[in-house]
């Protein structure tokens, strides 16, 4: 059962990033990977939320695995976000190579500070 | 959130050349999201239709290699799992695994052959993009630190952007040498 909801969640956030990214990137054509940095900000802020709700005991076992596991690993991603960055390094962007990782790793602690917040204004 | 364009002059436009698409389900014939509407011919609606026809198995393929690499990290976690409070290893490690195997992937599929349409989305979007994951670390920081380890949240912030960049330059340069290689 726990698989099950594991691989539920997966097959939904990969989609849903693969869809997210494409509708960020046909409204923004620069150099920047805006749909990663997109999908790993949401993603975070929903785990956030998601694990302080589970230890504040609103949340079960089962919706970690499902959202938390499944869906929100699937729909973050670290290997697209860094082969991202090489491509910009390797293509002389050296500086939104550097912003990329600087600005997706504080953007994503912030999003998870976020919502650890929001879940313990809403449960603690 | 709008893109710097004037930085565009100055750099290369690395999203522009097919055989170097950043995403790496973007091969040159899935065509893109919304830019069909850019083009002449057809009623929108039949445009449409044939977007959704071809965006379909795509999105299908993205699904199923997503199920089964978040399989794979679960797998892993309950192989290696972390003691509340201690380094997060595993999700490290799964990460640098994913970024070394993404920088070796992307080099094959653009330097040496040319995949059928949907080995990108299945296996780079889907597989490794549902194995590798950002949220958890990132909620894994977050909790450390939240829990008076934040010597231990930091060394995990800094270390895995680091080791996810060495092992995607490294896979991706050793595949490039290896091909070379063979010529």
């Amino acid at each position: 059962m726990n698989w099950l909801l594991v691989l539920a969640g997966g097959a939904v956030g990969a989609p849903l990033r693969h869809l997210t990214d494409r509708a960020v990137r046909s409204r923004h054509d620069g150099a920047f990977p805006w749909g990663t940095f997109t999908v790993n900000v949401v993603g975070c802020l929903v785990l956030g939320v998601l694990t302080g709700a589970v230890v504040h005991g609103a949340a079960s076992h089962s919706a970690q695995l499902l959202v938390g596991t499944g869906l929100c690993g699937a729909l973050t991603t670290y290997s697209t976000f860094s082969y991202e960055t090489l491509r910009l390094a390797e293509t002389g962007a050296r500086f939104h190579a550097a912003a990329n990782v600087v600005a997706g790793v504080l953007a994503g602690l912030g999003a998870a500070v976020a919502g650890a917040a929001l879940a313990a204004a809403l449960w603690g | 959130m709008t893109a710097p364009r004037d930085d565009r002059a100055t750099t290369e436009p690395v999203d522009r050349d097919p055989n170097l698409g950043l995403d790496p389900d973007r091969g040159p014939d899935t065509g893109p999201g919304g830019g069909a509407s850019a083009f002449g011919g057809g009623a929108p609606a039949v445009r449409r239709r044939d977007a959704a026809r071809r965006e379909a198995p795509v999105v299908a393929a993205v699904a199923a290699g997503g199920a089964a690499g978040a399989a794979a990290r679960y797998g892993a976690a309950l192989l290696w799992p972390t003691a509340a409070g201690a380094f997060p290893w595993t999700t490290l490690l799964v990460n640098a695994v994913g970024c070394a195997v993404m920088g070796a992937f992307m080099v094959l599929v653009t330097d040496l052959w040319a995949p059928h349409r949907l080995v990108r989305p299945f296996f780079g979007t889907g597989v490794l993009g549902g194995f590798t994951t950002f949220s958890t670390y990132a909620v894994d920081v977050q909790r450390l630190i939240e829990d008076d380890r934040a010597g231990t949240g930091l060394a995990c912030l800094a270390l895995t952007p680091l080791a996810a960049l060495a092992a995607v330059w490294t896979a991706a340069a050793t595949t490039r040498r290896a091909l070379r290689g063979r010529r």
